[in-house]
């Protein structure tokens, strides 16, 4: 079989899953609900590893197979700011490089096992068929956005993916915090997306066309040329307005807020969505287009700055959550900043490899929380939870296996791609010291946080009520089976990055992962800053791991053996304390500032409206009304009057009418005097 | 011979089941009821094939009907149609049909005339579509009032009255303006050619003096302005909305103010290219609205009231209490983008303004019969009365969730195709249109979301919602074919594409003469092998 041809059928088979559980699922057993979305999902990763395997087996300039089905909009001629003209036409393609297979293999590896998850977590609660058909649907987004060959089918992509977001953060919508929380994340989205249509409409007046190979394909050949300098002005928008939409997706700051508010979804949805694979689009849409970023220097910088910046921001948040969902998300943000940084620096194999690895240890945490949060009969809350290791076993290793791996202990996955990026942070023409500084300082807190939720949840005594703790189990097969699989994942999947330091020690080839995505993206001029030693990768190698040792020392001392250390720190720093725990008061800022001011804009305008704009048209009618009054009274004193006083006519006239007798006599009399006067008037003159 | 009258045919069907109506005794309401239905399928259905016989390669008008009516002053009776005015007749057909189809239930009272009015409005609404002689045009373009103020008036909300007499005389205001402008071209081209005719095709052959365009195209601007309608012109229409019975207010929305925009295209862009183009005349205003560029032309107050209808609309769509008002104030700033797409004056505006036309019309169209479902249920249309309705009415859920989407402009669906064309449109005239653009879709997105969560989503609060039915099968039948078009739009939008295409360029190039004589850009037309040199 010819899996590279059958590209189409792997978003394809979601999507028929989709339409078959929303249309018949209603009727159907769960059973079948899940038999047909997961063997959906199942039938797209198979296909999914055929391609892999296939794009493998070609030579290396060759990675590149493209599907067009249909031209999907044709817009006729569209102008160019170069003042040519150019057809505005969007294929409905697809394309499969090795950037997209890698996040193909993600996306449907991880949503299979997280489909099958779902089927346990959601064995027990309602609206079964519609959870499973906006999963569905999820996974034909998310396949489209990395399998498209264009900016505009990747938008669809982009913004199915925003849609099931929505729908299932607000799945609970009888809750108004998860109807409010599903409308924040689509409209906080909707912001980032006003950035990635602009990026798009400029993209095509610069170029011509919005087709990835075409249009990186002549920034190449123009770069080449010469007609594109670095840091040329357009590119510099294009890449700003283009980062804009992916920190709405990923989730940075100050486009954040709704990622954390997104966990009122059910967990398995917080797995695949708010963790795995949604959040990181910004990143695959980056990486996507670093031949273009690294034409600008000034947007890399952004990018790199954004990305640490909300690498330590959400880092520091997340050390007092107290909600274990909320410590994941946080930890989610922050991890995404990561990716970014590296992008920022120019590392953009880097991003895409903590992409991966994240992938399955934040998919593994949170269904281990959503394991946790299962047994516990829906409690979320860490200070309600305690001594959970030997109640539920298997939910305690694997996630404790997740924990090291993001807290970057080496050899899980973790410790490779978090590593790899601070080295480029640290060493790349693009880094800074300062970049790697904040960086480690997160990688600490990291550390950190991610023990203090394992201590507090599995250590310790229990703290729950006697009513909960009675029910307290471990989750079936169908869940555990899935995070073992994930716990296997969050081991290996750093081996296919080892640095070259490590790696030549190993007889493996090196940066495997980087070297197959390489033909993808672009490197900047001078990756390898001059200053890069052995010795000194070596020594910053080990600084990142004890860093992450003290994390794990400090939580342990705070947690474990020193359970008063926290409420005293507490009640010293209490300012501090507060603000984090408000998460700086970010929301409330907000409201105050963009969403308040926005509602009162609204209401002065909708007053206006039915004051000023409708006031003048009935204003008018009611001057016409004033008008035909007064012509009315005119008409009425004066027109009339005349018509109506007749009788003055009546009065005036009564001399006459005495005349009118009809009788003869008196009738001839007057005429005989008439002539009597007009013959006396003659004979007298 | 049908197919020689084929326009007529399609015109004048439901007049004729109109006057067929007035034989039918007023008692019999299911009778009239089955019979108005009926007419309004056989009307749809005789409007496919102008779909089938219609020649997207052709130039030209087709179906042309041509005879002598009042040869004194050179009056004729001329029907044609090219791709523009076709798919506005089978949006009138179409949602004409459907909106007979919902007022089943919802009308009990003069049964009878209501059906007469909404058949007679039908034939007025394609006579304007169809009428290729601009004295028959402004025949059609009133006789399309009389029907609609008696729909309000009669069958109207507590405040119909004020709401039909404010329709009425507001756009009568706007066609006194159009009628003085129609004369004007009348006598230009008398004193021209020295023929006296109101053919549209000829009229729109000449060149026009700059005094002529400069206050005709502000006559036709005033008229048809109201009737799409641009700020600040627009307060006609929540009035009229939220009075007129659901089916007024789909044929109002769906079609109504469709024949303000179809005027801009057909007359002001191609007879008016100086005026259209006009960057300077209104420099005086410049002091005022200094962001725009140096200069102020009727171009930039055409894009300025577009630019302000798309924002302001929205925002004051957000503040609305009445879901049908919320509705209505949507229609604003969705026309704004119709309007905005038609003043980029470039073929991906134009194409993207008339598409969003059409799928405004399907959505706003099915946004009001989804409104007028619940209407039905409540009677109310206050949004706080409703809460939850997830819950009860799940089928209802899902549709209306659709349209939601479509409104606001999610891929796939309808509504992004009209308004990203547009936009890129918008965009490669001058970037901060296409941003102004832009942000309006996500203000769209945050009224159009509050209001789905208001009615939908929370507990069910209120009990008279408790019991509420979800759709009947007659209601899934008015809703159904518009969710099918909302995802046929969306997702293979190329045939309706083709059909105005050949017009399209045609304005194009009548409004920016040499358009299409510029360099093909090279490059992007490189084969991807060539492209990519890996």
């Amino acid at each position: 079989m010819n899996f590279l041809e059958m590209l189409a059928l792997i978003p394809l088979f979601p999507a028929a899953g989709a339409l078959i559980n929303g249309l018949l699922g209603r009727r159907c057993s769960r059973l079948c609900i899940s038999t047909v979305a997961c063997g959906a999902v199942g039938v797209s990763f198979v296909l999914s590893l055929g391609a892999f395997y296939q794009l493998l087996g070609r030579p290396e300039g060759q990675r590149l197979v493209e599907q067009e089905l249909f031209t999907w909009i044709s817009a006729g001629a569209g102008e160019l700011s170069s003042g040519s003209v150019a057809q505005f036409v969007v294929q409905w393609g697809y394309q499969l490089d090795p950037l997209s297979a890698v996040m193909i293999l993600v996306v449907t590896g991880v949503g299979f096992l997280i489909h099958i998850y779902s089927i346990g977590y959601m064995a027990h609660e309602g609206g079964y068929a519609r959870f499973f058909t906006y999963m569905n649907l999820f996974m034909f987004s998310m396949l489209t956005l990395v399998l498209a060959n264009n900016f505009v089918l990747m938008f669809v992509g982009w913004e199915g993916v925003g849609l099931c977001s929505y729908l299932l953060i607000g799945f609970y919508f009888e809750r108004k915090s998860a109807a409010d929380a599903g409308k924040k994340a689509f409209i906080v989205n909707r912001i980032g997306d006003f950035g990635f249509m602009l990026g798009m409409f400029l993209i095509f007046t610069a170029f011509g066309t919005l087709d990835y190979t075409r249009v990186f394909g002549l920034v190449e050949t123009q770069a080449q040329a010469g007609i594109l300098a670095s840091g040329d002005a357009t590119i510099t928008a294009i890449c700003i307005l283009l980062f804009v939409g992916a920190m709405g997706k990923s989730a940075q700051v100050p486009l954040y807020v709704w990622l954390p508010d997104a966990m009122e979804g059910p967990t398995p949805v917080s797995a695949l969505i708010h963790a795995a694979t949604m959040v990181t689009a910004g990143v695959y849409m980056v990486a996507r287009c670093s031949p273009l970023f690294v034409l600008s220097p000034d947007a890399m910088l952004l990018v790199a700055v954004v990305g640490a910046f909300t690498a330590i921001f959400a880092a520091s948040i997340g050390l007092v959550q107290n909600d274990i969902k909320r410590v994941l998300a946080y930890s989610t943000v922050s991890q995404l900043g990561y990716m970014f940084l590296a992008c920022g620096v120019g590392a953009f194999g880097a991003g895409v490899f903590h992409l991966m690895t994240h992938a399955f240890f934040k998919a593994l945490l949170f269904l281990g929380a959503g394991s946790v949060i299962h047994a516990l009969s829906g409690e979320q809350d860490m200070r309600r939870m305690g001594g959970l290791r030997t109640r539920i076993p298997v939910t305690f290793w694997t996630m404790m296996v997740g924990t090291v791996a993001i807290a970057g202990f080496p050899p899980l996955a973790g410790f490779f791609s978090k590593d790899e990026i601070l080295w480029r942070a640290f060493s790349s023409s693009q880094g800074h010291v300062l970049l790697w500084a904040v960086g480690v300082l997160a990688a600490g807190m990291t550390s950190f946080y991610m023990f203090r939720m394992i201590f507090l949840t599995f250590m310790g005594k229990p703290r729950m009520s006697r009513e909960v703790d009675s029910h307290v189990h471990e989750s079936p097969a169908v869940m555990t089976v899935p995070l073992g699989l994930l716990a296997v994942g969050a081991v290996v999947s750093g081996w296919v990055g080892i640095p070259h330091l490590i790696g030549q020690y190993l007889h493996h080839l090196p940066q495997y992962f980087e070297h197959f995505l390489s033909p993808v993206l672009a490197h900047p001029a001078a990756v390898e800053g001059a200053h890069a030693s052995e010795s000194l990768e070596w020594g910053l190698m080990a600084l990142s791991v004890a860093i992450a040792l003290s994390g794990l020392w400090l939580a342990r001392r705070f947690y474990l053996t020193h359970p008063a250390l926290p409420e005293q720190l507490m009640s010293r720093f209490k300012h501090t304390y507060t603000t984090l725990l408000n998460k700086y008061w970010v929301d409330e800022v907000y409201d105050l500032l963009f969403v308040n001011r926005t509602k009162d804009l609204a209401n002065r305008l909708a007053g206006f409206d039915d004051r000023v704009v409708d006031g003048a048209v009935n204003g008018s009618a009611w001057l016409t009304r004033l008008a035909a009054s007064v012509s009315g009274f005119f008409d009425y004193w004066f027109v009339d009057l005349a018509v109506r006083r007749s009788d003055l006519i009546y009065y005036l006239s009564f001399p006459l009418r005495r005349i009118q007798t009809g009788v003869i006599q008196t009738y001839a009399a007057l005429t005989i005097g008439g002539i009597l006067v007009i013959v006396g008037y003659f004979i007298l003159t | 011979m049908f197919q020689n009258h084929l326009l007529s045919i399609v015109a004048y069907t439901p007049l004729v089941g109109a006057l067929l109506l007035l034989l039918v005794n007023r008692e019999k309401t299911q009778v009239i009821r089955w019979f108005a239905n009926i007419v309004a399928a056989i009307g749809f259905l005789v409007s496919i094939p102008l779909i089938t016989g219609f020649d997207t390669e052709a130039e030209g008008l087709q179906f042309v009907e041509r005879a002598s009516w009042i040869p004194s002053i050179g009056v004729e009776y001329h029907f044609g149609i090219d791709g523009i005015s076709l798919l506005l007749i089978v949006l009138t057909t179409g949602l004409g049909f459907l909106s007979v189809l919902s007022s089943w239930n919802a009308i009990q009272e003069r049964v009878k005339e209501y059906y007469i009015f909404m058949l007679m409005l039908q034939t007025g609404m394609l006579g304007v579509f169809m009428s290729m002689d601009l004295f028959l045009f402004y025949v059609f373009w009133e006789v399309m009032l009389v029907p609609m103020y008696f729909l309000i008036g009669v069958w109207g909300g507590p405040r119909k009255l004020y709401a039909a007499i404010k329709f009425f005389l507001y756009t009568l205001l706007g066609s006194v303006l159009l009628l003085l402008g129609i004369l004007a071209l009348y006598f230009y081209n008398h004193e021209v050619t020295g023929v006296y005719t109101f053919s549209i095709p000829a009229l729109l052959e000449l060149d026009y003096p700059w005094e002529y365009q400069f206050w005709v195209f502000l006559a036709f601007f005033i008229g048809f302005a109201i009737k799409v309608p641009m700020f600040p012109f627009h307060t006609w229409l929540p009035d009229a909305h939220v009075e007129a019975p659901t089916a007024g207010s789909v044929i109002l929305a769906g079609v109504l103010l469709k024949m303000g925009t179809y005027g801009f295209i057909r007359f002001s862009l191609p007879m008016f290219p100086d005026a259209v183009q006009d960057t300077t005349s209104l420099n005086f205003a410049y002091l005022t609205f200094g962001w725009f560029d140096q200069q102020f032309g009727l171009l930039h107050m055409m894009i300025f009231l577009s630019i302000v209808g798309i924002i302001y609309g929205a925002l004051v769509a957000m503040m609305q209490r009445d879901a049908k008002k919320l509705v209505a104030y949507s229609s604003v700033s969705h026309l704004g983008f119709c309007m905005l797409g038609l003043f980029a004056l470039n073929p991906n505006g134009i194409n993207g303004s008339i598409l969003q036309q059409i799928n405004h019309g399907i959505s706003t169209g099915a946004l009001f019969l989804i409104v007028g479902i619940v209407y039905e249920r409540r009677h109310t249309r206050e949004i706080s009365e409703y809460g939850g309705l997830s819950r009860v009415m799940p089928g209802y859920a899902v549709i209306f969730l659709i349209i939601t989407m479509a409104s606001i402009g999610l891929p796939l669906l309808n509504g992004f195709i009209g308004e990203f064309t547009i936009l890129a449109g918008a965009f490669q005239r001058h970037w901060s249109w296409g941003a102004w653009g832009c942000a309006g879709i996500v203000l769209g997105a945050a009224y159009m979301l509050w209001l789905y969560q208001r009615m939908m989503f929370g507990p069910v609060t209120n009990p008279k919602n408790k019991d509420l039915k979800d759709l009947s099968v007659r209601e899934y039948a008015t809703l159904l074919p518009l969710v099918i078009m909302c995802f046929w739009i969306g997702i293979y939008p190329k045939p309706f594409f083709k059909y105005i295409e050949k017009p399209v360029e045609k304005i194009v190039q009548r409004v920016q003469p040499g358009f299409f004589d510029r360099s093909e850009a090279l490059l992007a037309k490189l084969p991807v092998q060539e492209a990519r040199k890996k």
